[in-house]
């Protein structure tokens, strides 16, 4: 069973993660959570995304989402802002393609060329 | 949508959209009447009421960037071709809510689906707003209410990690309790 006391523990446990968190700017990983992009299956996306982060204790990077980007037909749509870099917007994402842009982009700095938008276009 | 969580992830964003900072989710499953009724209320700034008809149709947005908004159509067009109905009351200043119902066994009606990662994606993009959760299953129900986690949490947020997957397994007990240990 999960309890309140559990969470109790996790505060006690992350409360010193946090303040190193807060004055970090790393990297931000934004996915496009509309209509459109919950259709094509931004959630999984998302999801498989903090599941990497997370798995690999990536305390600087920022999972954020965002609305409709008006290219409705390439979603669900991931966009990476490094810092110093230029954005670089992924699209047509699924669960293992935005964990490879986690391991390969977010973690290496080499964009994952053949899902990119430039690519697609 | 192929599931009816994709619609509650959908709408809320409506909610969201409108400054709530508290969104209520409510699932009934009322299997002696076989009905299924969905309910979104939030404390949003509302809208007039004769928009609250007017945004089934899919060519009428508030938003300025462009002309079409697909979610309540996408949700209502759901209902309807399931032997049930879409309402909406709003107003201004106070919230609006949204109720609809499907016929439960009807062949069309879309699964429930995964409500654990609607709640999780609605949480970790919206660290700043209150959800809560009921569900009912004829006489067994379940809650989730994030003012009490954050209560216990003080200045931890709420989208930490390690908080998120406890509310993930918080959630799958629950969902196990009223759905009688059945994969849902």
């Amino acid at each position: 069973m999960k309890t309140l006391k559990d969470l109790e523990e996790i505060r006690k446990r992350t409360l010193d993660t946090i303040n190193l968190r807060k004055d970090q700017s790393g990297t931000r990983i934004v996915v496009g959570m509309a209509t459109c992009g919950i259709a094509a299956g931004a959630r999984p996306v998302l999801l498989a995304i903090m599941e990497e982060v997370e798995k690999n204790d990536l305390s600087d990077v920022i999972v954020a989402q965002t609305g409709c980007i008006g290219m409705c037909k390439l979603e669900p749509i991931v966009e990476v802002y490094r810092p110093g870099e230029e954005k670089v917007t992924y699209v047509k994402m699924n669960p293992s393609k935005a964990k490879r842009v986690v391991n390969e982009h977010v973690m290496q700095g080499k964009v994952v060329q053949d899902y990119t938008i430039g690519a697609e276009e | 949508m192929k599931e009816l969580s994709l619609h509650i992830l959908d709408i809320v964003q409506n909610s969201i959209a409108a400054d709530a900072n508290l969104i209520d989710i409510k699932i009934v499953e009322n299997l002696a009447i076989d009905k299924l009724i969905i309910e979104v209320v939030d404390n949003g700034r509302g809208m007039e009421e004769e928009m609250t008809e007017r945004v089934k149709d899919p060519f009428v947005t508030g938003r300025k960037t462009r002309k079409v908004g697909l979610g309540i159509p996408l949700l209502y067009e759901a209902c309807t071709r399931c032997g049930g109905d879409l309402r909406i009351e709003s107003e201004i200043g106070k919230g609006t809510k949204v109720i609809c119902w499907f016929k439960h066994s009807h062949i069309d009606r879309a699964p429930l689906g995964n409500m654990i990662d609607t709640i999780l994606t609605l949480i970790m993009g919206n660290p700043h707003i209150d959800i809560t959760y009921l569900h009912i299953i004829d006489e067994r129900e379940m809650r989730f209410d994030t003012r009490e986690v954050r209560k216990v949490l003080g200045e931890v947020p709420i989208n930490e990690p390690q908080v998120l997957s406890w509310i993930r397994d918080y959630l799958k007990e629950g969902f196990n309790s009223i759905y009688g240990g059945a994969n849902i």
